[in-house]
């Protein structure tokens, strides 16, 4: 009896040694292949710095390095995440308004140049507009504002000076919006024909066609990339693109782009497929004419939040699947949302829809509306269904508190241009932010003068606690006023959030080494660790 | 007939002249230019930003001026940069061309290749259960979007073949190009077919009661020759001056097609051009368009004299 016993032990071991080395051998990452994956449009151009839409973040992105970056394998972004990158190490110094990097040796940009201080120096001076050579356009101009200037020590040190402390700056610097630029090649150059440092290298961009990257042989990371390239098909069509993924065509769908409903679909049709549902980090918004009636009326702002029931939002629009928060994205996936108790405490934000509404409807009457003399508004968005479907729901509920909203479909040419003229009244808007931390949502979007500040609202008491949760480098004090200010601005009613919106990410099981980020849809896509495992 | 050339050529000159000044006017009516274009991909507008880039691009010129640097560069053969991906204008639309005219070529055969032997089949055999078949296949045809009908046709080879007939990579030679150019033309072409094909039929009917045809079946010609020689031949005239107007719808039913099968084409293109206020692009390209169609209406009109000799032009 022992020796089968032992025959049976002996059987099992070897079968186990040789099951742990498969695993072992197919938990290797492998070199090769050329990584397939659709865009969903022909981007405005290939300059990261003049761009703010993750539609050129994601070709481009592997193209470059920045000083620091968000670690690619932890899905939530926060200042504990930050890795080292063109930057070797940092250092704050001078009472946290310094902050040295030393940088790394030996890196050459794809034309063999060398990268030095230099470029970090005048990459951030053009960010600033210091430089004579100037961006096309320069959407982020308002994330250095708190940068005094910036000097080198030798080729491999920069040093930032800061007007005040500021411990996000580094959040800011490790976003996929924030890569070093050459300083020998022109901006124009850089829109069409990018130069990086990064693990690829820029092929050729056929518009509406393709755009292809290359394996850098020099990449000064060792043994990366994986891949040896990366083809983008342009697929404008949605359902192409999809079934092109279902038939097996691409590797990866377009990073966040399959809406709840084609999630459905994909699980249906290709089962094998591994799928990511996560929060974008973009918001679905009102935006209000705080200068004309009706909205210059405070009581009338305080009835428009009173009467907004979020869930139907999400239910509708989303089969229940995305999250009702503040401005800053809520937890657990958003660092700086609000708890959801203290969330519920704010004007609107209460389960009883019923009896906000009712209190809603008191204050209409006190400004002398009601069921018979009811109030005519246009409530106006961009003609895209995305904004479009909300603005409908949102004018059913405007009903319940004697509003008759009229959609007004803006063409999307002339939708930034019609809201920087204040030619609104109500609008439905979405704000994507990039980095989650409030320094980039705050001062972006609610900063007196801020060009993304759409509505124009400004409170000098709430900016100058903006500045004070800037400073300020305990994490959980930081929160605290973060809640606080965040809590104030729903009460303002600024720009009331009706929803975070959540999308997916699906790609064939072949493909490994994705992470797909939970808080930013904007800064996972250096892509140097992915690999094919076939 | 020289005389009459020579006036179709001065007509097609000032059409072409007044498509130009439409388009030029139009484009600049719709809202927003390439700037605001530029701008919503940053989610803001910058006024000092904006001003310069309508600067350097001459946007901020008088429309006047704006349109004699255009008219004067394309009479030179200069089409001026792409404003999006500031390109010369002639290297962002020349490649696109052979392929979107592939397609195009592929589609009005497919359309005239069904639909005029189909609907001689429907007028030979008027109210037979084939007849009735062909007609609702027309009808079907006609009322189907093409959109709708191609996104049908990569659904089926999905679920069919687990392969997805659309352009993600250059074609290795000319007969992957053909297969991978065949379904959309097919698709796109349905529509085209099933419109000749009613014709083809209303206008068979319609000479098959002629006198000379009952005079061709009296001398003891064969009904393939009474169909094909005596009264196809005089059926046919309309048809052309529908296919000929056909070519150019195509172009509108090529721009879903290229969308939805991931086409390179111009057709395509164009509609990118357009949503980027990319005029360079969408001004020539139109300007191309229109010559294709004034030409093929112009080529149209010689075929008549071809085809009926009983057609002589006054001068």
């Amino acid at each position: 009896m022992r020796r089968p016993f032992h025959a049976c032990v002996t059987v099992g071991c070897l079968a186990g040694a040789v099951l742990f080395v498969a695993a072992a051998q197919a938990a290797e990452p492998k070199h090769g292949g050329i990584l397939k994956l659709y865009h969903r449009e022909s981007p405005g151009s290939a300059s990261i710095h003049e761009e703010a839409t993750y539609s050129t973040n994601v070709p481009f992105m592997p193209v470059f390095n920045n000083l620091v970056i968000y670690d690619q394998h932890v899905a939530q972004n926060s200042l504990q995440s930050i890795v080292p990158e063109l930057a070797a190490s940092w250092a704050w110094g001078k009472d946290n308004t310094e902050l040295t990097f030393r940088l790394r040796q030996g890196v050459k940009w794809h034309d063999g140049n060398p990268f030095t201080s230099k470029d970090v120096k005048c990459t951030i001076d053009m960010l600033m507009g210091k430089s004579s050579a100037k961006f096309r356009k320069n959407p982020r101009e308002n994330w250095y504002q708190n940068v005094a200037e910036i000097t080198t020590n030798g080729d491999y040190e920069a040093v930032f000076h800061l007007k005040r402390p500021q411990p996000a700056l580094l959040a800011l610097l490790a976003s996929g919006y924030s890569p070093i630029y050459p300083c020998h090649v022109s901006p124009a150059d850089m829109r069409q024909h990018p130069i990086g440092t990064g693990p690829f290298k820029f092929v050729e961009w056929k518009q509406n066609e393709s755009i292809k990257l290359t394996r850098n042989p020099d990449y000064w990371k060792r043994g990366r990339p994986y891949l040896d390239g990366i083809e983008f098909t342009i697929i404008s069509n949605r359902s192409t693109a999809m079934l092109a993924f279902i038939a097996g065509r691409l590797d990866m769908t377009f990073p966040t782009e399959v809406s709840i409903p084609l999630l459905k679909d994909v699980a249906a049709q290709a089962p094998q497929a591994v799928c990511k549902l996560a929060p974008l980090n973009v918001s679905t918004n009102i935006i209000l004419n705080r200068d004309t009636p009706p909205f210059n009326n405070p009581a009338i702002r305080r009835a428009l939040a009173l009467t907004l029931d979020r869930k139907a939002f999400v239910d509708i629009l989303s089969e229940g699947k995305a999250d009702i928060g503040a401005s800053m994205l809520p937890p657990p996936e958003g660092v700086w949302g609000m708890p959801k108790k203290m969330l519920e405490t704010i004007t609107g934000y209460g389960p009883d829809v019923a009896k906000n509404r009712a209190e809603a409807r008191a204050l209409m009457e006190q400004q002398g509306y009601g069921p018979d003399k009811r109030l005519n508004i246009k409530v106006s968005t961009r003609n895209l269904a995305v904004y479009r479907d909300p603005a409908v729901i949102l004018i059913d509920q405007l009903k319940e508190i004697y509003i008759d909203g009229e959609l007004e479909p803006v063409e999307t040419g002339s939708w930034f241009a019609k809201v920087a003229r204040k030619d609104y009244v109500i609008g439905l808007n979405l704000t994507g932010n990039s980095v989650d931390d409030p320094d980039q949502n705050f001062y972006e979007n609610y900063a007196c003068g801020s060009e993304r500040n759409y509505t124009q609202y400004c409170n000098k008491e709430l900016e100058a606690r903006f500045d004070q949760q800037s400073i300020e480098t305990d994490i959980e004090k930081r929160k605290k006023l973060v809640w606080d200010i965040d809590k104030q601005l729903q009460e303002d009613v600024a720009r009331p959030i009706l929803f975070h919106g959540r999308q997916a990410t699906c790609w064939q099981p072949y493909v490994k080494g994705v992470t797909v980020m939970v808080n930013s849809s904007y800064n996972g896509y250096r892509y140097e660790d992915l690999w094919l495992d076939k | 007939m020289a005389g009459y050339l020579a006036r179709r050529f001065l007509l097609m000159i000032l059409t072409l002249f007044g498509i130009s000044v439409i388009i030029f006017v139009l484009l600049r009516l719709v809202p927003g230019n390439i700037a605001d274009i530029l701008f919503d991909s940053a989610g803001m507008i910058n006024p000092v930003e904006k001003k310069q880039i309508e600067r350097e691009l001459g946007l901020d010129r008088p429309i006047a001026v704006q349109y004699a640097h255009w008219i004067g560069g394309l009479l030179e053969g200069d089409l001026g940069y792409s404003y999006k991906s500031e390109r010369p204008a002639i290297e962002e639309i020349a490649p696109r061309i052979p392929i979107t005219a592939k397609l195009a070529a592929l589609a009005l055969a497919f359309s005239v290749l069904l639909g005029v032997p189909l609907g001689v089949v429907s007028a030979v055999r008027q109210n037979s259960a084939l007849d009735y078949v062909l007609r609702v296949i027309s009808l079907s045809g006609l009322s189907m979007p093409a959109f709708w009908l191609g996104l049908l046709i990569l659904m089926a080879f999905v679920s069919a073949f687990g392969t997805i007939p659309i352009y993600t990579d250059p074609p290795q030679s000319p007969w992957d190009e053909l297969l991978l150019l065949s379904v959309p033309a097919a698709a796109v072409g349905f529509r085209s077919s099933a419109l000749i094909m009613r014709l083809t039929r209303s206008a068979m009917l319609e000479v098959l009661r002629q006198d000379y045809i009952r005079t061709a079946r009296a001398k003891g010609a064969s009904e393939r020759t009474v169909n094909y020689h005596h009264a196809l031949r005089n059926a046919i005239l309309p048809l052309v001056t529908v296919i000929g107007i056909e070519a150019a719808f195509l172009i509108g039913g090529l721009i879903v097609t290229e969308t939805v099968f991931n086409i390179p084409g111009v057709a395509r293109f164009l509609v990118e051009a357009i949503r980027w206020r990319d005029y360079p692009i969408v001004q020539n390209l139109v300007m191309f368009i229109a010559l294709i169609v004034v030409v093929a209406n112009f080529i149209v009109d010689l075929l008549y004299a071809v085809l009926d000799p009983r057609i002589r032009y006054a001068r």
